[in-house]
């Protein structure tokens, strides 16, 4: 899911770092935002939401809408869309609202 | 204790509008603090890869990308300008004249003498079964993605909107390696540019107006949609639908402008549907009914980066003029904008910004 070839733009090679989605390991560039790296792996279901238990994405991809809330290093309600991908990072897919006092 | 910053500018957002409101302010003379959430400057511009229309004067045949780099630059390059990246300015009290923003994990507060907000705007949804399914995203969200990250959303998109922002983000999709399946368009005509529209008609794209999404399918993310005709009273027409294998479906059916800190502010607000929903009242310096506060860009009403940058260069002039600075030249530099701000605006293509404008004067 990565552009490989471009007419006009060009993307450097940058730093690959391991993360985990859900605990399973996967790959990405360090910085980019971590939805743009679960997207590259074929992620696409990043919540569900708090009523109806259905499945959600990103929307506007620059954190207006928060469409793309998860769980990163136990924090809910990270917006995945402008949150920027570290090395080691736990990501894990949020169920309903989120739990504050689950932070470790 | 948090301390309260000053400054005698304070600019919400580092997009088009901001950054020229922040280099015309600042070489006239005034102390400018710029805010912005991003890392780097330039607000969506940043992943606008196409040449742009316009006068020289608005960087006309410059691409987008580029434009944010020479805007931030030259802003830069002025050393009465302090620069906030990666500051969320979470809002305005009214009272005090501050403005509260989140940066480094830390809530920090700004008193300034005078305020322009140009925050821009942001994308509209549609209302279809299924809506919330992952796969349909913005058609800007799709543009982030694929030009400043370089991931594609998919494999073969329904593009929802043919404006200027549904036209040229598919012809950005193709570019990306991306099938597009169809354009559909609920208004009869065409509301982009044609030079776009025949750009993806070209590479085989259809367009189809008087059509519109009846709904999407899937079970964990977008598989298909079904799309129907419309009649003249913009009715669906049964019997009409069409079944469409895509995996993502890009909703481009316009931007509302990001207008919460004018609201707190207390500034006067009009719903013009011309300029996208509700904007504010202003002058003709670009400053609100709450003295001292300025808008610029989108938030005053959704139109182009052009026009936005013209704006910002208004509001930036006046602002810095309103506290004493560049007197001498400030009042041909405002009367040249607001030729050039006619200009843009003139002929059919203008006509619904004018019949907007027209609603909004203080």
């Amino acid at each position: 899911m990565r552009i490989k070839e471009h007419p006009i733009l060009t993307f450097p090679e940058r730093k690959r770092v391991k993360f985990t989605f859900d605990g399973k390991e996967l790959e990405g560039y360090e910085g980019e935002p971590i939805a743009a790296a679960l997207h590259a792996a074929g992620v696409r279901v990043l919540r569900h939401s708090p009523r109806l238990n259905r499945p959600r994405g990103f929307y506007c991809a620059i954190g207006n809408c928060s469409s793309c809330l998860m769980v990163v290093d136990g924090m809910p309600n990270v917006r995945v869309c402008v949150e920027k991908l570290k090395a080691g990072m736990r990501v894990e897919t949020q169920k309903g609202k989120g739990d504050l006092r689950a932070k470790d | 204790m948090i301390c309260v910053q000053r400054t005698e500018i304070a600019i919400v957002g580092a997009g088009p509008a901001g950054l020229s409101a922040a280099a015309s302010a600042a070489s006239a003379g005034a102390a400018v603090t710029l805010l912005d959430r991003q890392e780097q400057c330039g607000g969506q511009l940043i992943k606008q890869t196409h040449a742009f229309f316009g006068s020289e004067k608005q960087y006309a045949s410059v691409r987008g990308i580029d434009i944010a780099r020479l805007l931030t630059e030259q802003v830069r390059a002025l050393p009465n300008v302090e620069i906030l990246n990666e500051a969320t300015v979470l809002g305005y009290y009214q009272d005090d004249g501050v403005l509260a923003f989140e940066k480094d994990d830390r809530f920090q507060k700004i008193k300034p003498e005078r305020l322009i907000i140009a925050t821009g705007a942001s994308e509209r949804t549609l209302a279809f079964p299924n809506n919330d399914l992952p796969g349909i995203y913005g058609a800007g969200a799709v543009q982030t993605l694929m030009n400043v990250y370089g991931v594609v959303p998919g494999r073969r998109v329904l593009m929802v909107g043919a404006g200027n922002i549904g036209l040229i983000v598919s012809y950005q999709l193709l570019q990306a390696g991306v099938e597009v399946a169809a354009i559909i368009e609920a208004a009869p005509k065409i509301g982009g540019y044609l030079v776009h529209a025949a750009k993806v008609r070209r590479m085989g794209v259809p367009i189809l107006t008087s059509w519109t999404i009846k709904m999407a399918h899937g079970q964990d993310a977008v598989e298909g949609a079904t799309i129907w005709q419309l009649d003249e009273k913009w009715q669906p027409v049964p019997g009409t639908e069409r079944e469409l294998e895509v995996d993502v479906i890009c909703i481009a059916v316009g931007l509302s402008p990001l207008a919460e800190l004018l609201w707190q502010a207390g500034c006067a607000m009009k719903y013009v549907p011309e300029l996208g929903g509700h904007v504010p009242v202003r002058s003709e310096l670009m400053e609100t009914t709450v003295p001292g506060i300025y808008v610029a860009g989108d938030v005053a009403g959704v139109e182009e980066a052009s026009s936005a940058m013209v704006e910002g260069r208004l509001a930036g002039l006046a602002a810095a003029q309103s506290l004493g600075y560049g007197l001498t030249d400030a009042a041909g530099l405002i009367e040249e904008a607001q030729r050039q701000l006619e200009s843009l605006r003139c002929g059919p293509v203008g006509e619904k910004i004018r019949r907007g404008l027209a609603q909004v004067g203080r």
